[in-house]
């Protein structure tokens, strides 16, 4: 059935494609989950409204109240369409050091952007954000990184779907950010698939990114449980950019920046099944298309030109 | 037995400003020790009182977060890069 009531009701049931050029062997698969197929077209729209539908049942969102939420951009977008679609006033605190493109489709939705200084990233959003937050208690700060019905989002939906497509399932790869994409996926793949090794992508940036003002501000989501991660590897832009051009090369796949960080890490573990002989068919998230990242230039010049233009940006 | 260490601006301060600065150890903790005796202190900001990887604190074995691997026990080799980094959001 692909007909639906509404734009909401068209969310998730992805598809799963095979990469049959970038896959090593017929024993060794890899499988990309299509969340760019979502309705603001990332895998945000999954938290996004989880989180609102939840805050609905619990009576902390009634009609006419404002939401809050940091966000370097994909969960920002995916909250201003159902706060739209629903009637909430959204509120957004971004890195100053974003996309064009995420704050244009912001606007857009109607949002209001707060920017937050480029240095510290997304924990100076995140600070930003709770200030508000204090200052203004009748808003409602959704909180994506805390939020438990981010991960129960994927543990209901992107899990479920995943095993439906893929019952032989040996690794999940997934970015992380709030953590909750692996969270709620691996807690849905280890209950049922035993020996299933679930796999972080995080994505390496440039010192700007991590130019906190001391150690004591670094931030690890409340909603991070690394038993739920077998390994967890650090991307950066050269690789991240490599791969999201061999996907439209050799797969047709024009992917945002963040999923090729995910691919380099799936590519990791299809060597080594490789290597050790031993069968894998790895699922591997597409977070979004590279439509909003096309101003970065990462899609243009060489590998090095491009990374370089990525240095103080959060690409992912 | 040469490893390159990576450090991050905000602990440049032990290490005169340089982005990287080369030690021995055949795990994590020696690296971190060998380090130590030349950039005092910095051993103080990566690792606990407990001896495990301070909070804020991520350590990548050639892209690879220690934690998983062996945390400070994690062994090392030859021609190995450690990175560190404070950890911080995304999403």
């Amino acid at each position: 059935m692909t007909r639906f009531d509404s734009l909401l009701d068209s969310l998730g049931r992805t598809p799963l494609v095979g990469l049959p050029r970038l896959s090593p062997s017929a024993s060794v698969r890899l499988w990309a989950k299509l969340e760019d197929r979502n309705p603001t077209g990332s895998i945000k729209d999954r938290p996004a409204f989880f989180m609102v539908e939840r805050a609905e049942a619990e009576g902390r969102l009634t009609p006419g109240c404002t939401v809050l939420e940091p966000t370097s951009g994909n969960t920002g977008i995916s909250l201003a369409m159902v706060c739209k679609l629903k009637g909430y006033s959204l509120i957004c605190v971004m890195p100053e050091n974003t996309s064009v493109e995420r704050r244009q489709l912001l606007e857009m939705y109607g949002a209001e952007i707060r920017l937050s200084p480029a240095a510290g990233g997304s924990n100076e959003a995140v600070a930003v954000a709770k200030k508000l937050a204090a200052d203004n208690p009748d808003w409602v700060m959704l909180y994506q990184y805390g939020n438990p019905a981010n991960a129960d989002s994927h543990y209901e939906t992107t899990g479920p779907e995943l095993l439906a497509d893929l019952p032989e399932i040996t690794h999940f790869v997934g970015g992380l950010g709030t953590t909750g994409t692996l969270m709620g996926v691996g807690r849905y793949l280890r209950e049922r698939v035993p020996g299933v090794r679930i796999i972080a992508a995080e994505p390496r940036y440039g010192e700007l990114v991590y130019g906190l003002r001391n150690l004591d501000e670094g931030f690890v989501p409340e909603l991070y449980d690394p038993s739920m991660l077998d390994a967890r590897f650090s991307v950066g832009p050269e690789d991240a950019v490599r791969r999201t051009r061999e996907l439209v090369e050799q797969e047709g796949l024009f992917v945002g920046i963040s999923t090729g960080a995910i691919l380099h890490a799936a590519l990791a573990q299809a060597e080594k099944a490789v290597r050790a002989n031993e069968r894998a068919d790895i699922a591997f998230v597409v977070a979004d298309g590279g439509w909003k990242y096309l101003s970065t230039g990462a899609y243009s010049g060489t590998l090095d030109e491009a990374a370089e233009r990525l240095e103080g940006q959060l690409w992912a | 037995m040469a490893i390159e260490a990576r450090i991050p601006t905000i602990l440049r301060t032990y290490t005169g400003g340089e982005k990287a600065v080369s030690g021995q150890g055949s795990t994590l903790q020696e690296l971190f020790v060998d380090l130590d005796s030349r950039h005092s202190g910095l051993r103080a900001r990566l690792v606990g009182e407990d001896g495990s990887l301070a909070r804020f604190v991520n350590v990548y074995l050639n892209d690879e977060d220690v934690r998983f691997l062996g945390g400070v026990e994690t062994p090392l080799a030859d021609g190995d890069v450690v990175t560190i980094l404070p950890a911080v959001a995304g999403g």
